[in-house]
């Protein structure tokens, strides 16, 4: 069968993007399938949240994977500004069109004006480029970093998909991009926001998903190992750490037992990579106060 | 949780399938009362949501209750802390046996009578004398010194109403921003050749830009245990006033067996309507405290990061208090400085003797007391000035 590239409309049911999730290494729950479904056929944004390498960015790629469009991602900090988020005119080159329109010898002032604003000389930063790119996947990663006042500013973008430029007039989208908006939580965001938005709480995933994942992504990796592993990492998001370790360190960790040609989690293996997992002295100092490492978890 | 939820939710005697097909009550009112329930029970499911939730089943087999849970899960809440209720809520509506949710509206704090002080062998002090008519010269400056436990009930409305118009403003730090300035700070090239560009390439005059400033992030955690009872209700008035004044710029938490945010409910602008807010969304008034496991809490999340940190407890931790102290100094480390605020402070007997502020005691940057209004109003003072204390630190260790 000739290879075509997914559209939204091939998407007819929830079991469907689970399978295509699924083609692409995503091993999603029932919750994110559907909130993933929602989000594509109702054109909604998709807020997540959840604790940090729960999977929130990886989901927004994954969606891109599928739909085979572009990922445009803006990550959002302090101070953000429209400058940095929809567009900026480029001075230099306006600059420089206009110093070569005056060597010319170029006496049409009102002409030459309307050629310096033109779209040309706009930089589209991510809000822009996703409007024009189509299909396309916009990923806003950890908007709660951002000032509240740019989610005032996100909001009006995602309620109707349209830039207005002063100079040039209004950009809009003629469909809307995907739009995946993530949050750590670090502050409460704007439920004006929140409203627009398809809002999902991401949890870390249970035991079987975790091994699964693991033996998905690290082909060599053996049952026993990804059971060993997935099972410590349970123990030690229960533990009450700093960090408890996200899907992203167990799947580090446990490439760096594969590349030792570990078979299974022994304890000096695991205390030699525990590096790859946990990321503060303070967690690592703990996890091996209470022997997390060994085989029976420090319970026999 | 959430499974839970969903698999009684649909195991409960095969209800569902005929939830929306069956005759009686249209699907529409039938779900829009689910979103009625909800408001109940405190999530904002509003009409704009409601109208999402029903557009979402739009695209879902309606039939299926799993997917009538996640449609309203994912359209109706908004944060972590709906998700309890509305899992609660969900298998109470669409169960055979509906019955409205219990409100969990307690009122806010109604203890008119002072507790005994719970610290260290003292003596409880001799109630003041609450009946004793006001001294007629000030009756505010006599109110001012007065311990808000030892209140009347007209004395301590007196004093909330001082509170509310209390300033909670604090001394701006400097921000990432920039903004232009007449003069001074750096050129600012972006409009300076914009500048250039309006006049036809003709080199103008250079702008200048400086730095904005914006106000230090203050994050509060009040401390809602039976031992702190008889303070929670003016602490979260002075949180609410801290909110007024920087909306944007101020968390505040309970704590209590769990830690729940709750600057939302606080930003009512009528201080009555906040504390009843308030007390809808705190599940656990007069209970006991595990601030340790709380602190720790607030540390997953990265909050702390660069704010003032204000901690009003009276430190009885029922939790562990080496939990406490390594937690305490984590945040010493993250956050800019680390205000204590103990109401028992305020007397002069008063040893920090309980194992919880013992421990937490060396990574707290300032101690204050909490118990009157002129206490409150020294913690104001203290936010707005945001003098660091090692300052003082390195000038001694230089002579």
């Amino acid at each position: 069968m000739l290879r075509r590239t997914t559209t939204i409309s091939d998407i007819d049911a929830p079991a469907r993007l689970a399978e295509l999730l699924d083609h692409h290494d995503y091993l999603a729950d029932e919750g994110v399938t559907t909130a993933a479904y929602l989000a594509l056929k109702m054109g909604r944004p998709l807020f997540l949240e959840g604790e940090a390498g729960v999977g929130k960015t990886e989901l927004a790629k994954t969606l891109a994977a599928i739909l085979d469009a572009p990922l445009i991602r803006l990550q959002c900090h302090e101070g953000l500004d429209a400058a940095q988020a929809m567009y900026d005119w480029d001075f230099p080159r306006q600059l420089l069109h206009l110093k070569a329109a005056e060597a010319a010898g170029v006496a049409d002032v009102a002409a030459l004006e309307g050629e310096i604003y033109d779209r040309r000389f706009l930089i589209a930063r991510p809000l822009l480029r996703a409007l024009e790119t189509q299909p396309s996947v916009l990923l806003v990663d950890e908007i709660d970093r951002a000032d509240d006042e740019f989610e005032a500013f996100l909001l009006e973008v995602l309620s109707d998909f349209t830039i207005s430029v002063p100079e040039i007039g209004t950009i809009s989208a003629a469909s809307p991009p995907v739009v995946v908006l993530t949050s750590n939580r670090t502050r409460e965001v704007h439920d004006a926001l929140k409203r627009r938005c398809l809002y999902h709480w991401l949890e870390h995933p249970g035991f079987d998903r975790e091994v699964a994942i693991l033996r998905r992504r690290l082909p060599g990796c053996a049952e026993r190992l990804a059971a060993d592993v997935a099972r410590t990492a349970g123990r030690m998001r229960e533990a009450g750490l700093v960090k408890p370790p996200g899907i992203a360190e167990t799947l580090d960790w446990t490439e760096a037992l594969l590349t030792l040609g570990a078979v299974e989690l022994d304890p000096a293996l695991a205390a030699a990579t525990l590096g790859a997992v946990l990321k503060h002295r303070e967690d690592q100092e703990s996890v091996r106060a209470r022997g997390l490492l060994t085989p029976d978890g420090g319970r026999g | 949780m959430a499974d839970d939820a969903a698999v009684t939710g649909r195991g409960g005697g095969g209800h569902h399938p005929g939830l929306l097909a069956s005759p009686g009550p249209e699907p529409v009112a039938v779900l829009t009362g689910f979103a009625r329930t909800l408001r109940a029970a405190g999530v904002a499911a509003d009409h704009h949501r409601t109208q999402s939730f029903l557009a979402a089943l739009g695209h879902l087999d309606a039939a299926d209750g799993r997917n009538v849970y996640w449609a309203g899960r994912l359209t109706l809440c908004a944060g972590p802390d709906d998700l309890p209720r509305y899992d609660r809520c969900f298998a109470a509506y669409f169960s055979a046996a509906f019955r409205a949710p219990r409100r969990v509206r307690a009122t806010a704090v109604s203890v008119t009578r002072p507790v005994a002080a719970p610290y260290g062998g003292g003596e409880p002090e001799p109630a003041g004398e609450p009946g004793a008519p006001p001294a007629a010269a000030s009756e505010i400056e006599v109110l001012r010194h007065r311990d808000v436990a030892r209140m009347s009930e007209a004395e301590r409305r007196e004093v909330h109403r001082l509170l509310a118009l209390l300033r909670g403003t604090r001394q701006p730090r400097r921000a990432r921003r920039y903004r232009p300035a007449p003069h001074g700070g750096a050129t600012d090239a972006r409009r300076t050749v914009r500048e250039i560009l309006r006049h036809g390439g003709e080199p103008a005059r250079l702008r200048r830009r400086v730095r904005t400033h914006r106000p230090r992030r203050v994050v509060m955690l009040v401390d809602v245990s039976g031992s702190m009872a008889a303070y929670a209700d003016t602490l979260l008035r002075f949180a609410h006033a801290l909110v007024r004044a920087e909306p944007g710029a101020t968390e505040v938490f309970s704590v209590g067996t769990r830690l729940t945010r709750i600057t939302a409910a606080l930003r009512h602008r009528d201080p009555g309507l906040a504390m009843d807010e308030c007390s809808a969304a705190i599940p656990d008034w007069s209970g006991g405290t595990r601030l340790g496991e709380e602190v720790r809490a607030l540390l997953r999340l990265p909050d702390p990061r660069g704010a003032i940190v204000v901690i009003a407890s009276d430190g009885w931790e029922r939790g562990q208090a080496d939990l406490l102290g390594a937690q305490m100094a984590r945040l010493s480390r993250l956050a800019r400085r680390v205000v204590w605020v103990n109401p028992h402070k305020g007397d002069p007997a008063y040893r920090p003797l309980t194992a919880g502020i013992r421990a937490a005691l060396p990574y707290v940057t300032d101690f204050v007391a909490g118990h009157s209004l002129a206490a409150y109003e020294d913690l104001a003072a203290l936010l707005a000035g945001d003098r660091p204390a090692r300052a003082v630190r390195r000038g001694g260790a230089d002579a």
